[in-house]
């Protein structure tokens, strides 16, 4: 037979129906469920008097609105409408909820993989672009909008047209101090932000192949910041380690034969793809974005660009836009760049590997007292593990704020906001205008970046540090 | 769903890239759990000033252009969250045709869902009709989904294409649920396997 992609396997294994000139209908086998893209989908059921078709495949959690601080207490009559109303609706259509009550509750794509709902071959939606990052795990995971939620859940299929296949792949090995964030970052640099519609992008290479899970999820998560459909990686060892202790896994009566065939799910030798990208992590350096597209990304040891410099006139236009947007002069060392307040969280960026990486760059220093910082973990799991390990206090020792789960800064829809001109190191995965509040300035960067602008009150290249991050 | 029908209107020109659903509806509108009503919040923080005066320099804003049903982006529209409350924002202010020369998938996806009509032309096609819309006062596009059809009052003339089975779906107003259940036998015996 011949070599298959991951990508064509777990395609081939889902559609249920097919004709030539029209989209195929694939079968779903996880659909996750938040609060913000969920209420008119459940509504959609109730007047056509649908039903859930599989419950058992359906899970839900509040993340978008939850507030960090005193989650119990929402102010906002909205959002605390928008919270009810899954609740209700859960209840309703008896679906698994994991809510603010629950010691699993967090952001959608934090719990899913740390329960175990989330598995290699399998497809898994959500009304959420960043469900890529469940790809990490050799699924293939995508956003849908809230019609297809709908969709999903009254018939636990969607209509798809097939998309192409793309291989990045990055060789090396990187230096201390590049974590999975500057890899993903440089990459959409490299392709920009639409360089991969249309695609389903396959990471692999020495480079991948080394990174944990988490990180591995870090990379994943952003595939829709390169306009990708989705973002997956082989299952391998790494992969089989980390998902045979989860609660939802590790009693599966034949779970051997289960791991058998999440081996055989792995892109086989030969395969080809539709196109391909060859990177190399050796030469990486830690990413700080300057604009208001995640494609608008340089080195930290480099400078901003100049619009001068810019033939394409679309291009000229939007990165004039841009820096006067973020308020940041052209030819600006990344260095220079001072800010008022860092964010380390986001289903980018939340979970325990993350918190452990800055906690090793806060240890022993102080958050001069202009700086706002909070860390906000991806999931009250992580946040019970992280205190466990003592973590929780070097932030607090340092002057961070330590919260309790949820999306928080990360768009803001909650009580966690930048102000207008406020400029923010954020671990999250969008700089777009306004993205963390009416006027703020986002720069993308990951955890142990962030970790160290909070302490130097501006940009500063983790390398130059020298600490010992492990294989971070 | 409502059926798709021709739409001749003179195109907004909004000239920017990489859109994002961000901008086209700022968060802090998605907290409504109703599907209509959107349209007021689209481009939100573009259309109007802090003190919630319109924003004069922002095109939607030109009344040259009130009432248009057809949108004019740069590449990359759309891209960013998958809420589909953009579209319907859209949707809801008035748009049924929106023209770029590439747009993320997500968004692309869900315009089909609610009446509207992505196209996707070249950059040349697309520069014609954003220099004409800004230069003839009279400027009018139409739009002919059933023929694949893209004219205007200038003799620019093109067919555009577009996938068969949306553009039925579009011109019919067919429901995407109840086409899924037409297959309901198969979806039982694909279970069957499981
Ligand atoms: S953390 Fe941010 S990107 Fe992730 S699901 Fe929440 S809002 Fe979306």
């Amino acid at each position: 037979m011949a070599p298959l992609t991951l990508f064509e396997k777990i395609w081939k294994n889902h559609v249920v129906h097919e004709e030539k000139g029209k989209p195929s209908l694939l079968y779903v086998d996880l659909h996750l469920v938040h609060e913000v893209t969920s209420p008119q989908a459940f509504e959609g059921l109730r007047q056509a008097g649908r039903q859930v078709r599989r419950k058992d495949k359906t899970f839900a959690t509040m993340d978008h609105n939850v507030p960090t601080i005193d989650r119990y207490n929402i102010k906002d009559p909205i959002s605390l409408q928008q919270i009810e109303t899954l609740s209700s609706n859960c209840k309703e259509f008896d679906i698994e909820l994991f809510d603010l009550n629950s010691p699993y509750q967090g952001i959608v794509h934090v719990i899913g993989p740390e329960q175990g709902l989330t598995r290699p071959g399998q497809t898994i939606v959500c009304g959420d672009s960043h469900t890529s990052t469940h790809g990490a795990f050799g699924a293939l995971a995508f956003g849908i909008g809230t019609s297809e939620v709908e969709h999903v859940l009254s018939t636990q299929c969607l209509w798809q047209n097939k998309p192409k296949t793309f291989e990045v792949r990055v060789d090396g090995k990187r230096q201390s101090g590049v974590t999975a964030k500057d890899i993903i970052l440089s990459i959409i640099g490299e392709i920009g932000t639409a360089g991969a519609t249309g695609y389903v992008i396959e990471y692999t290479g020495e480079a991948i192949r080394s990174l944990s899970m988490e990180q591995r999820m870090t990379i994943c998560n952003m595939s829709i910041e390169g306009g990708a459909r989705a973002g997956m990686i082989s299952p391998d060892e790494t992969t089989i380690n980390y998902l045979k202790e989860r609660p939802r896994i590790k009693n599966i009566e034949n779970l051997e034969q289960l791991i058998n065939e999440w081996r055989n799910l792995a892109s086989d030798e030969g395969s080809e793809f539709d196109k391909k990208l060859i990177l190399n992590a050796d030469k990486m350096a830690p990413q700080v974005s300057w604009g208001t597209s995640p494609g608008m990304v340089s080195g930290i040891d480099s400078k901003i660009p100049n619009p001068n410099d810019i033939e394409d006139s679309v291009k000229r236009k939007s990165t004039e836009d841009a820096l006067s947007y973020m308020g940041l002069k052209p030819d600006t060392c990344i260095e220079d760049i001072k800010i008022d307040t860092v964010f380390i969280g986001s289903c980018t960026n939340g979970r325990l590997e993350d918190l452990i990486a800055a906690s090793k760059v806060i240890q022993g220093n102080k958050v001069p007292s202009n700086i706002n910082a909070i860390v906000v973990p991806g999931s009250q799991i992580v946040k019970m593990k992280a205190e466990q390990l003592g973590i929780d206090k070097i932030f607090k020792d340092a002057g961070f704020d330590w919260r309790e789960s949820g999306c928080s800064m990360c768009l803001a829809m909650n009580p966690d906001k930048l102000s207008p001109g406020e400029r923010c190191a954020s671990t999250s995965n969008r700089n777009f205008e306004g993205r963390q509040g009416k006027g703020g300035r986002t720069h993308l960067v990951s955890p142990v970046m962030a970790a160290a602008a909070a302490i130097n009150g501006r940009f500063t290249d983790i390398r130059s540090l020298d600490l010992d991050l492990g294989d971070y | 769903m409502e059926k798709f029908k021709n739409v001749m209107s003179r195109p907004v020109p909004l000239n920017s890239a990489h859109v994002d659903t961000d901008q086209i509806i700022p968060k802090q509108f998605l907290k409504r759990i109703e599907r209509t009503g959107f349209g007021q919040f689209l481009f939100f923080d573009w259309r109007f000033n802090d003190d919630g005066s319109p924003n004069e320099k922002f095109i939607l804003n030109d009344l040259r252009f009130k009432n248009s049903e057809i949108l004019l982006a740069q590449e990359n529209f759309g891209c960013g969250s998958s809420r589909e409350h953009a579209p319907w924002a859209l949707r809801d202010y008035g748009f049924k045709v929106i023209i770029s020369s590439s747009f993320a998938d997500i968004l692309y996806n869900n315009c089909f869902k609610n009446c509207i009509l992505p196209l996707v032309l070249n950059e040349k096609d697309l520069e014609y009709l954003f220099e004409s819309t800004l230069n003839f006062n009279d400027y009018m596009l139409n739009i002919d989904l059933e023929k694949n059809l893209l004219a205007d009052n200038k003799g620019f003339k093109i067919s555009f294409d577009i996938d068969s089975f949306r553009k039925k779906c579009l011109l019919e107003g067919l429901d995407d649920i109840s086409l899924t259940l037409e297959h309901s036998e198969k979806i039982d015996m694909y279970e069957k396997k499981l």
